[in-house]
């Protein structure tokens, strides 16, 4: 689905990481850890291909990423789901219509949205909200928006960057059944956060592998955890 | 309930913030810009018409002018006008009568100038037929038969003026197109200004799988659908401005300033233009901000 070969990264003179190897295959669900600077967020940012590597190969959905275009690179785009730490929304736009953008931006009307729209924001728990604007919204309300955004398209794959930044326990809990609940239809789940606990608590729930990145390498993480 | 989706085409732009001075911007540029496109066009018509109905005239006639002896003047006025009576293409010839030379003198000498008392050449106006007449011929006559008659076909009058027609339509068209071209680059720093405040809405769209038209689509049918209206309100102001151009000023040129018939037809590929300027100038703005990110 992603495999990243020998890929290496820096800011500047400062190498950020070197070499890394990664393979995300269908249905798997991964954490991405290490502490903060190390990379998780530029890790994630080149599989989905905001960032190209300055060392390295990536492929994608088969494809080799240096040779796509950019229509092609919005073309994954819609087969990923990205959630961001900061969620960036519209705001001039309501929750309901954040939701729904992907479809628009893919120019897509499937004839059951409304149906579909409404039971993603109940499933997230956001149907009260539907016609509030982001701002309007607490920090663990947001995360949610974003993550039914991120699966409007009904994505292969979840790439989330610290979702359970801003969130309390109890949230954190609940998005985590979320992406669970996703990891358990089929999609590929890759989580970049430093919360250890939640790392412990998916692996009692899903099988999941937790790499980290530890002195400009990706390792696999063991009982250390 | 019903779900408040963005999901119809024609609602593209709406991803994109309404407020912002930019669009405001863009406005009201345009309407200024379309109205100066159309008194630059009114300019341009009125000069063409004006040349082309001066040159016409003169070109129509011909004047000879008879300086002799006041006791050889009538027999030389007879001798020319029976040679522009034998000379094929002359329609009309005609000796001008005392008060037509005088109503000609009058804004130089003032009136009651006592013609009989001063050596005032007697002019004759020629017409020419629609086929013409071989004036170097008529000139080469007129010399070896009679010497007092000197011919002028208003060639050093007409000359000057089509010369300055042709300058002055240059200078209309060179004015439109440094309109169009300043109206782009407003339209453009505008858009550019747009897409730089909405550098977040670009990213959030690009992230969820936008295509570069999709965002560029957005922002080009803001600031088009913008410089349209302006440029609508512009050229109606100034066509309003024309029509109300005072008609009954006695000097020709000043008066016909403005539009006649068909010409009013002419302001209004203006908004077209500008909504076309818009079109371009925001679409490379576009694309030169989209392919700063990935």
């Amino acid at each position: 689905m992603i495999e990243l070969s020998g890929v290496s990264y820096s800011y500047g003179d400062r190498r950020l990481f070197s070499d890394i190897t990664l393979s995300l295959q269908p249905g798997s669900f991964h954490f991405l850890t290490g502490p903060s600077g190390t990379g998780k967020t530029t890790l994630l940012k080149l599989c989905y291909l905001e960032l190209s590597p300055e060392v390295g190969d990536i492929r994608i959905f088969g494809d080799d990423a240096d040779a796509l275009d950019r229509d092609s690179v919005a073309k994954v785009r819609q087969r990923i789901g990205i959630v961001h730490q900061d969620c960036q929304f519209l705001n001039h736009l309501s929750v309901a219509e954040n939701i729904a953008l992907p479809l628009r931006v893919a120019g897509t009307k499937p004839p059951n949205e409304q149906d579909n729209l409404r039971e993603l924001m109940a499933w997230v728990g956001l149907s009260a909200h539907a016609t509030a604007h982001p701002p309007q919204l607490s920090g663990g309300e947001r995360q949610r928006a974003a993550l039914a955004r991120a699966v409007m398209m009904a994505p292969d794959m979840i790439l989330a960057d610290e979702p359970t930044g801003n969130v309390d326990w109890e949230m954190s809990t609940r998005l985590l059944g979320l992406l669970v609940e996703l990891n358990r239809m089929g999609k590929t789940v890759l989580i970049a956060t430093h919360d250890l606990n939640l790392i412990r608590q998916a692996k009692a729930q899903v099988q999941a592998r937790v790499l980290r990145i530890r002195d400009g390498k990706l390792q696999l993480a063991g009982s250390d955890l | 309930m019903k779900l408040p989706l963005p999901l119809t085409s024609n609602e593209a732009e709406r991803v994109v913030p309404h407020t912002g001075s930019a669009a405001q911007m863009t406005t009201i540029a345009s309407a200024a810009m379309a109205f100066l496109c159309v008194f630059a066009l009114a300019l341009l018509f009125t000069t063409s018409r004006v040349a082309t109905t001066w040159s016409g005239e003169l070109a129509q006639s011909a004047t000879i002018r008879i300086s002799a002896p006041a006791d050889q003047i009538d027999a030389q006025v007879t001798a020319v006008l029976t040679i522009l009576d034998q000379t094929p293409g002359v329609a009309t010839a005609r000796a001008l009568t005392d008060d037509e030379q005088q109503a000609l003198l009058t804004p130089w000498f003032g009136p009651g100038l006592p013609l009989d008392t001063l050596p005032i050449p007697q002019l004759i106006e020629v017409t020419q037929a629609d086929r013409g007449f071989d004036a170097e011929g008529l000139r080469l006559r007129l010399r070896a038969e009679v010497p007092g008659a000197v011919f002028d076909d208003h060639t050093r009058w007409r000359q000057p003026l089509i010369e300055a027609a042709r300058r002055l339509r240059v200078l209309g068209w060179v004015s439109i197109a440094l309109i169009g071209v300043t109206m782009a680059v407003i339209v453009s720093l505008a858009a550019s200004a747009a897409l730089a405040a909405n550098g977040q809405v670009i990213d959030v769209l690009r992230l969820i799988g936008a295509r570069d038209r999709f965002v560029a689509n957005a922002f080009v049918r803001r600031f088009t659908l913008r410089a349209l209206a302006g440029s609508v309100i512009g050229t109606v102001l100034a066509m309003i401005a024309l029509w109300l151009m005072p008609g009954d000023i006695p000097s020709g040129f000043l008066s016909s300033i403005g539009f006649r018939g068909v010409e009013w037809l002419g302001p209004l590929v203006v908004p077209l233009l500008t909504a076309i300027v818009a079109f371009l100038a925001t679409g490379t703005a576009a694309r030169r901000k989209l392919r700063s990110i990935r």
